[in-house]
């Protein structure tokens, strides 16, 4: 029996990309910006990206459970969302807050769809939006680092965003930025979510996935492009009223959202054209919603909203058949 | 089919909300609450209830060609009663409840039991579907809005039962919330039938 004849249509050749081997890689390119994180927030970052990894684990093998499917907590899907959540909710997000935002990525983000490969939008944005508009208060209430052993717990603070919609709104006017504050942004020295905070490890983990090609550039770039264009234009028209383009691209949550997010594969179009079109839509949404909109930041929100013109912008961008002939007009 | 049959069929077997999914925009927009959800029953209820007693009424009368303007009008007659009974009697309920209240007019529930039944039956029995349709729609809407209310604010028809400690998640009684209380209901209702069978 062992050597009978074992026929298949094409393709023949695998590439020996798995769905776990692909989450593994994500997961490590995750991990410089989860360990500053833990480094620059302590305990209440560690404790938060316990509480969502494992509960959406957790609540993973209830559902398969439940649906009497496989366990699929081998494929690290549920992992990964785990630690996308935690990475985009505040260190200091209360334990059942973490738990609640699990429960929503994985079941009604995920499970409800038919699981990993069905769903039309990222679980773990949908559980932060979730959880952002219905907890607004213990969503936004934003700690500055407090790095491990410095003896201080947390020291409340507002994002750079925040700070800046607050001053345009009160004054019209934008709050003074020094030097000195680039840097922090860049190695991640300011209050935000647990994952946003370091733009240079996040960049370094999206240069990895590159690298490895689990992601293709045209997302990222786009998405990036489109906010330093559009974001350098509006402060180039007033320069006291609107950012520069920096620091739309080092605060919030925006490297995360581009290197991490908006790239999901189930969630964005598949052919170059489509993800060119998705992550542009991605940058302008993020834009408008930062400039004008009534949140600080607008990156969950222009991911989610590009996820639902997924399916439109496959249809529209569906390659040519080789040899077919357009129909006259 | 007996009345009896007639007037259960509207409560569970075709459950305007949670089996025909008739009238969604009322259903989805006001049951923010419990209170909410059983004013906008009540209030299409006896809509409907009328407007199915006059249909049948007039049914030998009204030429078939101009029969879904003739139903309109009577239903809209009904509803301007409806709301200015809420504004005089039930102000706060009324200003909850607001465009939604002249909006009943277009109810398909409403129209399409004045088509589908009361057009062709007798008025006691138009009169008994009503009742049920309505009763099932108000009971469908009261339970979408108890379940919101709970969630969304810790309450039940204003009572506190989470207790003061409990921290109300918004996303239920603004439109996100509706739809998936709804999905999640169906969801339970489809898994018990298919037990049931």
């Amino acid at each position: 029996m062992d050597n009978q004849l074992y026929l298949s249509s094409s393709p023949h050749i695998h590439s020996g990309e798995t769905t776990d081997k692909v989450m593994r890689l994500v997961i490590y390119a995750l991990l410089p910006a989860t360990l500053l994180s833990i480094y620059f927030f302590g305990l209440p970052a560690l404790s938060v990206l316990l509480i969502c990894t494992l509960g959406c684990l957790a609540f993973e093998a209830l559902s398969c459970k439940l649906l009497k499917q496989p366990l699929t907590l081998s494929d690290g899907s549920a992992a990964l969302t785990g630690i996308l959540l935690a990475l985009n909710l505040p260190p200091s997000t209360p334990w059942w807050l973490s738990l609640l935002g699990a429960a929503i990525a994985i079941l009604i983000g995920k499970q409800v769809y038919g699981g990993l490969g069905y769903n039309p939008f990222n679980p773990a944005l949908v559980a932060r939006v979730v959880l952002l508009i219905s907890f607004p208060v213990q969503m936004t209430s934003w700690t500055t680092p407090a790095p491990l052993g410095s003896g201080i717990d947390a020291v409340t603070a507002a994002t750079p965003l925040g700070e800046m919609q607050t001053a345009v709104m009160l004054t019209g006017k934008l709050p003074e930025l020094a030097i000195s504050g680039y840097t922090d942004y860049l190695l991640g020295h300011m209050a935000g979510s647990v994952g946003e905070v370091s733009a240079l490890a996040l960049l370094l983990g999206g240069l990895f996935l590159l690298f490895k090609k689990i992601i293709s550039w045209h997302i990222p770039v786009s998405f990036i492009g489109t906010v330093l264009v559009l974001g350098g234009i509006f402060w180039l028209v007033d320069a006291g009223r609107y950012p520069n383009p920096i620091f739309h691209l080092l605060t919030g949550g925006l490297l995360l959202g581009a290197f991490f997010m908006a790239t999901d594969m189930v969630t964005s179009p598949v052919t170059c054209k489509g993800m060119l079109l998705f992550g542009c839509g991605c940058g302008l949404l993020t834009v408008l919603i930062r400039l004008f909109g009534g949140y600080p930041e607008g990156v969950s929100f222009a991911i989610l909203l590009m996820n639902a013109c997924t399916p439109l912008i496959d249809r529209y961008t569906r390659p040519k058949i080789y040899g077919q002939v357009e129909p006259q007009a | 089919m007996s009345l009896a049959k007639e007037f259960s069929k509207g409560i569970w077997k075709e459950n305007a909300v949670f089996k025909l999914l008739l009238g969604m925009c009322p259903v989805l927009a006001v049951t923010t609450s419990a209170e909410n959800g059983l004013g906008m029953g009540l209030a299409t209820t006896f809509v409907l209830v009328y407007s199915n007693i006059v249909v049948a009424l007039l049914r030998k009368l009204i030429p078939s060609g101009v029969r879904i303007p003739a139903f309109i009008i009577i239903i809209a007659s009904f509803v301007t009663v409806v709301q200015l009974c809420m504004e005089a009697w039930v102000y706060d309920l009324y200003q909850a409840l607001g465009i939604f209240i002249p909006l009943i007019v277009v109810n398909c529930l409403i129209l399409g039991r004045a088509e589908a039944f009361a057009s062709k039956n007798p008025v006691v029995a138009a009169a008994v579907d009503g009742s049920g349709m309505g009763l099932g729609f108000t009971l469908s809407l009261f339970i979408l809005g108890a379940v919101r209310e709970l969630f969304g604010s810790g309450a039940i028809l204003g009572f506190s039962i989470f207790g003061a400690s409990y921290q109300p998640m918004l996303l239920m009684i603004l439109p996100p919330g509706a739809f998936i209380t709804l999905g999640l209901l169906l969801a339970g209702m489809n898994k018990f039938e298919a037990r049931k069978s």
